[in-house]
């Protein structure tokens, strides 16, 4: 199991060369119409080019070449919820030149943003009224599906949930032949424990620390994992998506809710040690706070981890923007040395995710020792 | 905000819930709480072994002191020992000597004593015999002096010349 993680890890330090290489391979197939660009519209593919890689798509795309306009990867799974449950491969889009019929509907793939669109029988999007309470305003909506596909990003964080199980089951496994770890157990034994010494015990308590291990371990190694593969010059942006970050903030929150003892509330709703007029200026105050904290837990990992693809992304479209040979070497070491931040980054938002639960944790286990 | 919204996937949404939840369910039988017990069993262990580790110093400690006590226990009796054994034995030898001396003492008169008896037994029978051999001397010259009547006579005279003179 650890001779994958040493190819992951492998994998996501030399990213950025592999990245160079496959685009390179692009534009030596696409040179003719790539050289007529003016400054302004290369900008612009660039700018699509970050964009793009930071998005969740229906199909797994690996290489696309342009002046073909060929894709290499593999179709992922679409289901759609509309009036009863509708399921084809994303091949039957062809990357948003096709209608697809399911069950007597017509569906349609928009290339740029990534979304599925109801239309009709020609590819024409259906809208729908709409009517602004306040203004009276009409106005026309696309019609879109409960869109309930196995995207790219499900899919990885499928890959990944499911090398994690057996990667930690093949440690527990370990510990039956002896009580000193072996294998891999040798390298995540100390992470296990730094997680539960240094972040569990110091915030939560020693007392109550236990029951709220497993939330803390599971999602330090998975916000970590996804990260590291999106560290992989596949393209994969899991834990930059505002979806998967609001996820795991709504079980922060929920545990963090369901499990506060009578101390957390009464910290909300009448703050001991102040004056009373204290206490009722605190109440909405605390209120918010509590939504506040999930949020900003949300908001700091997606974030951090979409900007940092970003930054790369941008980077790597310089080291094609520019000619001069210098610029180029330039920009491929700053891309190197941005990697290099990004593996760090990695870590990092994976630890400030883990200690700020724990943090909330804390709160809502703590028992009256004021 | 409207951008932040329309980022937002409600089927990524979905499948990160149920396949994170069901990741957190696995984890948790399969590997969080073997690994967990198997860590706390080995620390519990460590300290456990430790714990009586420093027992057995003390416990070697204590066995340590009591040993050097007996052995000085052991020392203090020898010497006890052999204090009494030279006492006894010049105490022993005294007496000895004691007695020796006062049987040599009474040896001795008891030697004296009979010497002494044997001298005074010894004196008398000579006394005895003395007497005895003068009584026949005497007889003997008597009987000398007396064999005829002038020597009779003589004697008589002689005797009577003694008691006259005195």
């Amino acid at each position: 199991m650890h001779r994958l993680l040493r190819i992951l890890f492998v994998l996501a330090v030399t990213s950025p060369l592999i990245v160079n290489a496959n685009t390179h391979a692009d534009e030596g197939h696409g040179g003719g119409p790539e050289t007529e660009l003016t400054p302004e519209k290369q900008r612009e593919k660039n700018n699509e080019f970050v964009k793009h890689h930071t998005k969740d798509s229906h199909d797994f795309g690996v290489l696309v070449d342009e002046s073909e306009d060929k894709h290499y990867g593999f179709p992922l799974p679409v289901i759609l919820y509309d009036n009863g449950i509708h399921f084809f491969w994303s091949s039957a889009f062809e990357h948003g030149h096709k209608v697809v019929e399911s069950n007597g509907l017509y569906y349609k793939l928009d290339a740029h943003d990534g979304k599925i669109y109801k239309t009709d029988e020609h590819g024409h999007v259906l809208k729908k009224v709409v009517i602004d309470e306040d203004t009276k305003e009409e106005s026309l909506e696309e019609l879109m599906p409960l869109d309930l596909s196995i995207t790219k990003n499900v899919f990885i964080i499928f890959l990944m949930s499911i090398l994690m199980f057996f990667l930690f089951r093949g440690i527990a496994k370990s510990y039956r032949t002896g009580l000193a770890p072996t294998g891999a157990a040798k390298f995540f034994e100390p992470i296990i424990l730094f997680i539960r010494d240094d972040i569990a015990i110091p915030n939560i308590g020693e007392k109550q620390h236990k029951k709220y291990m497993v939330y803390l371990l599971t999602v330090f190694f998975f916000i970590w994992f996804l990260n590291l593969a999106g560290m992989t010059p596949l393209g994969i942006n899991v834990t930059g998506n505002l979806a998967v970050t609001a996820a795991l903030a709504l079980c922060t929150f929920v545990i963090t809710t369901f499990t506060a003892k009578k101390d957390y509330w009464m910290h909300i709703v009448w703050m001991p040690g102040v004056p009373v007029p204290m206490k009722i200026m605190l109440f909405p105050i605390e209120v918010i706070g509590m939504f506040v904290k999930p949020f900003a837990l949300m908001i700091r990992l997606y974030a951090n981890m979409l900007a940092g693809h970003i930054v790369l992304g941008a980077l790597i479209a310089a080291v094609f923007f520019f000619d001069a040979f210098l610029a180029k070497g330039a920009f491929i070491g700053l891309t190197f040395f941005m990697n290099i931040i990004e593996l760090l980054v990695a870590l990092l938002q994976a630890y400030i995710f883990t200690m700020l639960t724990a943090l909330y944790f804390g709160a809502a286990a703590a028992e009256g020792h004021h | 905000m409207d951008k932040l919204l329309g980022e937002f996937s409600i089927g990524l949404f979905f499948w990160q819930t149920v396949l994170f939840l069901a990741l957190l369910f696995l984890l948790r039988k399969f590997a969080w709480k073997p690994i967990l017990d198997a860590v706390n069993e080995r620390e519990d262990k460590i300290s456990g072994s430790l714990e009586e580790a420093e027992k057995m110093k003390v416990e070697m400690a204590a066995l340590k002191a009591s040993n050097e006590d007996l052995l000085k226990e052991a020392r203090a009796e020898r010497d006890l020992m052999i204090k009494d054994a030279k006492e006894t034995a010049s105490k022993m030898i005294e007496e000895a000597k004691e007695k020796a001396k006062v049987e040599g003492s009474k040896l001795l008169s008891s030697a004296k004593e009979s010497i002494n008896a044997e001298k005074a037994a010894a004196i008398t029978e000579l006394k005895t015999q003395v007497a005895a051999f003068s009584i026949e001397i005497a007889e003997q010259i008597v009987r000398a002096e007396l064999s005829s009547a002038d020597k009779q006579k003589a004697m008589a005279d002689k005797m009577a010349e003694d008691i006259n003179m005195n």
